[in-house]
């Protein structure tokens, strides 16, 4: 019997400042158990998370004879940086144009699929014309339609359409995968306007084109800058139809350029291909850090809806 | 319609019959049509036309640059006995059962850690984004260098701690190579989980926390009974994602080994890249794509049911 109550204490008290993942009792935590369970775990994982970035940046800085010896200099830090990898990227190769290929791919494609979703979406949302839950469903389908099973038919029909090896067959062919994603993640900006303002338009003799451009689309501007750069994004990483449509080195886009034209057989130039990888990084970096809420409510919205 | 034909008899004073144009102008399924226009024509062309293409050439012996013919199904049995063919495909199956599960587990790990109190948590979760960010093959080419039979900074580190003596071969063996795509591969997709799971996890009121820790609830049951529940319709869908885009995964396998060595690393993508672009073979790469096909079906179908079920157990209106 004792033991029972005992037992039962034993359980019913400790359990209170055992652990704890809500918010407002985390005065329940000694710091220690904090740390170990929290900090430590945490940090680890950052740091697996950031060392490739920070191993790109350190090759792409340090002298050539530091980065094979690593006997005689620590590898993990470099006193003399050097920006002779950098340097001949963009002032001794096609990196500029690659850069500029990938940055007009990236805005055209993302322009057009932004221009589309926004008139699928006010459709789908406030049209309510016969058969909009249907075509819904299909462009969410469309999302789930993989690019790695697309890209031979779709070789074969860029082809014919003599767009082969031009920047246009990947300005056409990337909204197919940025569509639906944005077209979703409009729906539910477009949703969250109130139908009240768009009815007090309807009965003051406007247009539709009149209240999208003028009162939904103003409302919806955070909705479509998170589209957009999540769009971009898309299209800066986007590597396989890059890879199968264009040959010529000068039309190239970065990812691609940088697995095809920098490795050249065994003689590995790590730090001009790091350097090339760090720089092509750098402008989405960058976006990104002047748009984390956004790029968050890009990513999480689409999965929600 | 109603709230046009009161728009208009609001703000005409004098009474007339619409003309055909006005009608037409207003009318939902009319205006829908030619606002759905420039979507259905992009994901008509390049979309859905290629899809039924891609089906109909694994049908064919199309090589680049000859159109094919119709030949059945003797891509499929050639594939059939075809070592490499299945080699890829257990491959991809245990890149993605391996890569997909440790992204779950160690996404939703972060997640929980990342939902609690913390200083400068608002930093921590956007660097957490960060491999997301930065272009899959740029991040692929620096795992690569990470990953340098000779100048390996991992083989470097295990020496100097005196676990191993020699450099591992991370991408010249078989196994080696597969175990380290895999790891790169979750590296890049763990992100993703843990900030959409994140997201779900915020929207978990603390007060059910509270009220299960009053009633003696511990740690794993809170997570167990509360979070998890709560969490499935939104883990249903990312790991749908996360399955969907590491089972179809080129770029990283392309960028790091290109399917070597020995084919060790080849996915149902790179392969058929390799046999259709490459080799010119259309008809059989597209026979190798199309064979993705049903595994991606079944992986959509699998979430789908999950999801129906949740709805029918939370009541249907409730989403």
């Amino acid at each position: 019997m004792t033991d029972v109550l005992q037992s039962a204490a034993r359980v019913a008290q400790p359990s209170v400042a055992r652990e704890d993942n809500a918010e407002g009792m985390e005065f329940l935590e000694t710091w220690k158990r904090r740390l170990v369970f929290t900090y430590l775990p945490l940090g680890l994982i950052v740091l697996v998370l950031l060392f490739p970035f920070y191993w790109m940046a350190l090759t792409a800085v340090k002298p050539d004879e530091q980065l094979l010896d690593m006997e005689t200099y620590n590898p993990f830090w470099t006193w003399n940086p050097t920006l002779k990898h950098i340097n001949k990227l963009l002032f001794q190769s096609n990196y500029p144009k690659w850069l500029w290929n990938t940055m007009y791919v990236a805005t055209a494609a993302t322009a057009l699929s932004l221009f589309a979703s926004v008139l699928a979406a006010y459709a789908l949302v406030r049209l309510q014309f016969r058969g909009a839950q249907l075509v819904g469903g299909l462009i969410f389908l469309a999302y789930l339609v993989p690019p790695s099973i697309l890209f031979i038919p779709l070789a074969s029909i860029i082809y014919q359409y003599g767009l082969i090896d031009t920047p246009m067959s990947l300005i056409l062919v990337y909204p197919t995968i940025l569509i639906p994603f944005a077209t979703w993640l409009l729906m539910g900006y477009f949703k969250s306007i109130p139908f009240e303002l768009e009815e007090s338009a309807l009965m003051d003799g406007a247009t539709r084109w009149q209240i999208l451009t003028k009162i939904v689309l103003p409302l919806a501007v955070p909705g479509l800058i998170s589209a957009f750069i999540f769009c971009f994004t898309l299209c800066w990483n986007e590597f396989i139809y890059a890879l199968t449509f264009i040959s010529t080195t000068g039309n190239k886009t970065v990812p691609v350029a940088i697995v095809n034209e920098f490795v050249d057989g065994d003689i590995y130039r790590w730090g001009a291909l790091m350097a090339g990888a760090l720089v092509g990084s750098l402008p989405l970096v960058i976006l990104y850090t002047f748009f984390v809420e956004h790029y968050v409510s890009a990513m999480t919205g689409a999965v929600k809806e | 319609m109603t709230d046009t034909m009161v728009g208009r008899s609001m703000t005409r004073p004098e009474m007339r019959e619409p003309t055909q144009w006005e009608r037409l102008k207003s009318n939902r399924d009319w205006l829908g049509f030619w606002f759905m226009m420039p979507t259905a024509v992009l994901l008509g062309l390049f979309l859905a036309y290629p899809l039924f293409l891609g089906v109909w050439l694994s049908f064919t012996d199309t090589k680049i640059g000859r159109a094919g013919k119709f030949i059945g199904l003797e891509n499929y049995d050639w594939l059939s006995d075809d070592k490499v063919f299945w080699l890829s495909v257990t491959n991809t199956l245990l890149y993605t059962v391996v890569a997909s599960a440790a992204k779950f587990a160690i996404g939703l790990y972060l997640a929980l850690l990342l939902n609690k109190h913390m200083p400068f948590k608002a930093i921590v979760r956007a660097i957490v984004l960060i491999p997301f960010i930065v272009p899959t093959v740029l991040s692929a080419i620096a795992f690569w260098w990470i990953y340098d039979s000779q100048f390996s900074i991992l083989s470097w580190m295990l020496k100097k701690m005196g676990w191993i003596s020699v450099n591992i071969n991370f991408l010249g063996d078989p196994w080696n190579a597969r175990w380290s795509t895999i790891f790169a591969n979750v590296w890049r997709g763990i992100p993703f989980v843990a900030i959409t799971l994140l997201a779900g996890l915020q929207t978990v009121s603390p007060a059910l926390y509270e009220a299960a820790t009053l009633d003696g609830a511990t740690g794993w049951q809170r997570f167990r009974f509360i979070t998890y529940p709560i969490l499935t319709p939104i883990i249903a869908v990312v790991m749908t994602f996360s399955v969907l885009f590491t089972f179809t995964d080129f770029q990283l396998i392309w960028a790091m080994t290109r399917g070597g060595p020995v084919n060790a690393t080849h996915l149902m993508a790179t392969l058929s890249y390799q046999r259709a672009i490459l080799g010119g073979n259309m008809g059989e790469g597209a026979a190798i794509a199309t064979a993705m096909i049903p595994f991606l079906l079944a992986a959509v179908m699998v979430s789908w049911f999950g999801l129906q079920r949740r709805k029918w157990q939370q009541g249907v209106g409730n989403d």
